[in-house]
């Protein structure tokens, strides 16, 4: 058997120490972490993570369920081709902001997709208050194209009165 | 003339502090040359520190003058004992480190700087600096200090509620 990833998918309602008991755990079962997400999304813990270890297949399964389940978390597990220090630089940045509506992201996106942009990493949250939420996103990624054809791409979006900021990354290594 | 070689992570010798320069000798100057030579070495370095070396001495050079759109920048410049006496207002930004492969991260830095140093042969040298080139300044002497981007990398989501908090005024970070 092979080492092979898994990506493992975890959600539950956010307390302190289900990194610690998780991690814990796969550190017991001796499987190791490459890159993960763990970010607290609406009161929930959400954790996705790269796993591998040579065991047999439902192994990781059947070993991690007791302790996932005694932190009340659901979980998912793939296997998956994965390999680490396959990291891209992000090179273009976008910041949206606006009232909260739906389709922001879908339309946002879908220009983003048209001008060539590949998405990194996104993150979005609703600020405001519950009488007038406000949507902001920020997004990373990379594109050939340069910062003005990104722009272009977006413009309809901010006739439509949602606040859409381009900038490069200049990424200083030093 | 030679290409030195790159101290990486986990080399403990990173975080340990240098110390000022006090002989500006041929010495001094033949070692600033390899460094500069091993700047230009790396990929898309722009800066460089002589600890990334193992010469735990205060010396950095930077060169801010060829990124993809300009900067305002100095031209290439060598740093010796160079000091920051003023820093002004703060921003993120991407940064990777030739002694950290295969990462980067947003840190936040002053976004003007006033910095005085010495030139190779002791003579008084002063700036203000800017965006780009005060964050390169920031990076490189901060090695000087033993200190590394990744202990200031900061996720765009913290980012963001350190501003609405100091927005508020007053408010306390829990």
């Amino acid at each position: 058997m092979t080492d092979q990833w898994h990506m493992l998918t975890l959600i539950g309602e956010d307390k302190p120490g289900i990194v610690a008991a998780v991690t814990q755990a796969l550190f017991d079962l001796g499987l190791n972490l490459g890159e993960t997400s763990m970010l607290r999304l609406g009161g929930n813990f959400t954790i996705m993570m790269m796993v591998t270890g040579s065991h047999p297949d439902g192994f990781l399964e059947d070993r991690l369920k007791p302790v996932i389940e005694a932190q009340g978390m659901c979980m998912h597990i793939d296997p998956i081709q994965a390999r680490l220090h396959q990291h891209l630089v992000p090179n273009i940045q976008v910041t949206v902001s606006g009232a909260d509506r739906a389709g922001i992201v879908a339309q946002v996106t879908g220009a983003l997709a048209a001008a060539g942009f590949n998405i990194l990493d996104l993150e979005s949250d609703v600020a405001g208050t519950a009488n007038r939420p406000v949507y902001i996103m920020q997004i990373a990624g990379v594109a050939d194209a340069p910062v003005e054809s990104i722009e272009d791409a977006l413009e309809p979006l901010r006739r439509d009165g949602v606040d859409v900021n381009v900038s490069a990354i200049e990424t200083y290594i030093g | 003339m030679a290409i030195l070689e790159i101290l990486t992570l986990p080399e403990p010798a990173l975080k340990q502090e240098s110390s000022p320069v006090t002989e500006f000798d041929d010495a001094l100057r033949a070692f600033i040359a390899d460094l500069e030579e091993t700047r230009v070495n790396g990929p898309a370095a722009v800066g460089i520190a002589a600890p990334q070396v193992g010469y735990f001495k205060r010396v950095v050079v930077l060169d801010c003058s060829t990124t993809r759109k300009p900067v305002p920048n100095h031209g290439r410049l060598v740093l010796v004992n160079p000091e920051i006496t003023h820093w002004e207002g703060y921003e993120p930004g991407r940064e990777g480190c030739l002694s950290v492969p295969d990462y980067t991260g947003n840190v936040i830095r002053a976004t003007r700087i006033h910095l005085v140093a010495q030139d190779p042969y002791g003579e008084r040298l002063e700036f203000d600096m800017e965006g780009y080139e005060a964050r390169a300044a920031q990076h490189e002497i901060d090695h000087l200090d033993g200190i590394l981007f990744v202990d200031r990398v900061v996720s765009r989501r913290t980012d963001l509620f350190k501003r609405k908090v100091y927005q508020k005024g007053g408010g306390k970070a829990s």
